[in-house]
């Protein structure tokens, strides 16, 4: 007794519209799905063609509104969007499942891994003054969150290829470059900039290796923050959890120090990166996209400070200090208005009239661009004082970078507000310039040692 | 077989006269007691104990099909009937079928005590209606 293939496509379109009601679960449709399918069986039996069942059916399970208000009162919980966890009994597919198993899988062997090397070659960090082991820990947290992804999306091929090499590039930079580790720069420049690389590469295995793709450049835009957002959630759980465990064992006269320090934070911090991964793959709307609402929230305020500290440096005739620690606090705060620029840009729906938050968006970007050329000024004035040195010249460049993204981003912001431009184009400009940054970095990771003799 | 739905859907084209179509709230106090008894009868599932409603009552008692679903999670939520997602022996598709606990057998026999009060009470009403029609006729005659 095989439908129609017309009537099937209207099934599936009914399922659809009535599964767009968010306290509708899936296997409520399911259900209503078997109900109509039954009674146009019946329909049949009597009679009925096909389309004319389909209609009948349809008519008799009522008006949908009432059903989803129906819905809605026993339901009032899925309003709130949870986050829908694959458990064994439900219809969710074996893909979630596959995905459930690696990410334990994956998070399990990271923590075991960062706990074995924070233990494993000396028990504490005094026996490795060079710093070497966390460095190592960074990149090895990574290559599972790596590999966590390339297993969930079964990612084979180049784009594997790729990471896999930049990851083994990596480890021998960290490990076997003769740095100076006492006066020098470079060793901590490197090991600044190789996570960041590396964070791009995992971008490869994101977007599935479609890397001049623009619309999943922007996907893996979206991701990093998201991921940023969930690890930062789960950091601070991740504290009480500590704290109280703490306090536990405090409190029956044991010391817990050796136990938090060397294996639970240790070991829930790289676990806690693959579980991040994993969530924002998984989480279908769980939480509605964070980092957006974080974007509404700050731009204006980001835009009111930089604007007072502007018109500050302008009154006042101080410019910014020239200490290293000062100008890479700056660059943070670019980085931070990159940042919010990128996250308004992915939030936003394409057809939308520029209004006022454009124009805030537009303050934060050309006051971060005057507040970056002031930065500019100091390191420029260091330069010419004490020449090149690795740590300048890294700071320097990476102010370039910013400067160039956020000068261009603001003419197209504001040729956008003035409507001469679409913000298609502002979009645009941010995802043409994603792989500038891992460029960046690994020529400063990888080049610059060289370059400062490893200092 | 659909010999129990025919009246439902003819009904839709051939209007009222013959049988009134009992009132929107009426059929909302009566909804719990009617599934829970019709699950006391043995497991089942949605479509089939929208069919049995609708046979018992003769076509009269109207819900629209999509309105059994919300109450059949609210009856699941208080554990008077609980649910198996299983594929029926038959073969078919895979159904949600609900079953009666003894739970909700407390509270079918609670409903039939209190709606057991109410219809004594109503036809206590409906006899000194007919009295009342009849009696003062003949008393002011």
């Amino acid at each position: 007794m095989e439908l129609s293939a017309e009537v099937e496509g209207q099934i599936s379109q009914w399922r659809r519209y009535v599964s767009s009601h968010p306290t509708v679960a899936g296997s409520d449709v399911e259900e209503l799905e078997d109900h109509l399918r039954s009674q146009i069986d019946d329909l049949r039996d009597v009679g009925l063609d096909d389309g004319e069942a389909f209609l009948v059916a349809v008519k008799r399970m009522g008006r949908m509104d009432d059903m989803w208000r129906e819905f809605a009162s026993e339901h009032s919980d899925r309003l709130w969007k949870q986050l829908v966890l694959p458990s064994g009994h439900s219809s969710e597919s074996a893909t979630d499942q596959r995905g459930l198993i690696a990410a334990v899988g994956t998070a399990v062997a990271a923590g075991v891994a960062t706990v074995a090397l924070v233990n494993g070659i000396g028990t504490d960090f005094d026996s490795d003054p060079d710093g070497l082991i966390p460095r190592n820990i960074i990149l090895v947290v990574l290559a599972f969150v790596a590999g966590f992804l390339a297993i969930k999306r079964q990612i084979s091929g180049w784009p594997v290829v790729a990471t896999a090499g930049a990851f083994i590039a990596s480890f021998a930079a960290t490990n076997l470059y003769p740095f100076s580790f006492v006066d020098g720069h470079t060793a901590a420049l490197t090991a600044i900039h190789l996570p960041i690389m590396l964070w791009f590469f995992i971008g490869l295995i994101y977007v599935e290796g479609d890397w001049k793709n623009h619309d999943k450049r922007m996907d893996f835009i979206r991701f990093t923050g998201e991921v940023f957002v969930y690890y930062t959630l789960m950091a601070l759980g991740g504290g009480v959890l500590l704290g109280v465990t703490g306090g536990a064992f405090a409190a029956i006269g044991l010391d817990p120090e050796s136990l938090i320090f060397e294996v639970l934070l240790p070991g829930g911090a790289a676990a806690a990166a693959v579980v991040a991964v994993w969530l924002v793959e998984i989480k279908q709307g769980a939480i509605e996209n964070i980092a957006p609402v974080l974007t509404r929230v700050f731009t204006p305020l980001f835009a009111l400070i930089f604007a007072g500290f502007l018109a500050t440096v302008l009154v006042t005739g101080r410019g910014v200090d020239n200490d290293p620690e000062v100008l890479i606090l700056f660059d943070l705060i670019l980085v931070v208005v990159l940042g919010l620029h990128l996250y308004s840009l992915s939030a936003r729906q394409p057809g939308d009239e520029p209004g006022l938050f454009d124009y805030m968006q537009l303050a934060l970007v050309v006051s971060a661009l005057l507040i970056d050329m002031l930065v500019m000024f100091g390191i420029l004035g260091r330069i010419s004082e004490f020449g090149f040195s690795a740590n300048k010249t890294a700071a320097l460049g990476e102010n370039l970078v910013l400067l160039v993204n956020l000068a261009v981003a603001a003419f197209l912001s504001l040729a956008f507000v003035r409507g001469a431009r679409s913000w298609a184009k502002v979009e645009r400009w941010q995802t043409t310039y994603v792989p500038v940054y891992p460029v960046w970095a690994a020529v400063v990771a990888f080049v610059f040692p060289f370059v400062f003799d490893f200092v | 077989m659909y010999r129990s739905s025919m009246p439902r859907s003819s009904r839709v084209n051939a209007g009222s006269e013959q049988q009134p179509v009992i009132g929107k709230d009426l059929v909302a106090a009566s909804a719990v007691p009617l599934v829970l008894g019709i699950l006391a009868e043995g497991e089942s599932y949605g479509y089939a104990i929208s069919k049995r409603v609708s046979e018992l009552s003769d076509g009269r008692l109207d819900w629209a099909d999509g309105m059994m679903y919300p109450l059949l999670h609210r009856l699941e939520r208080l554990d008077y009937i609980e649910a198996e997602w299983r594929k029926p022996e038959d073969g078919g598709r895979r159904r949600k079928y609900y079953r009666l606990t003894a739970e909700g057998e407390r509270a079918l026999s609670d409903q039939h005590q209190q709606w057991a009060a109410v219809t004594e009470a109503l036809a206590a009403v409906w006899d000194g209606v007919a009295k009342l029609g009849d009696g003062p006729a003949m008393g002011w005659s």
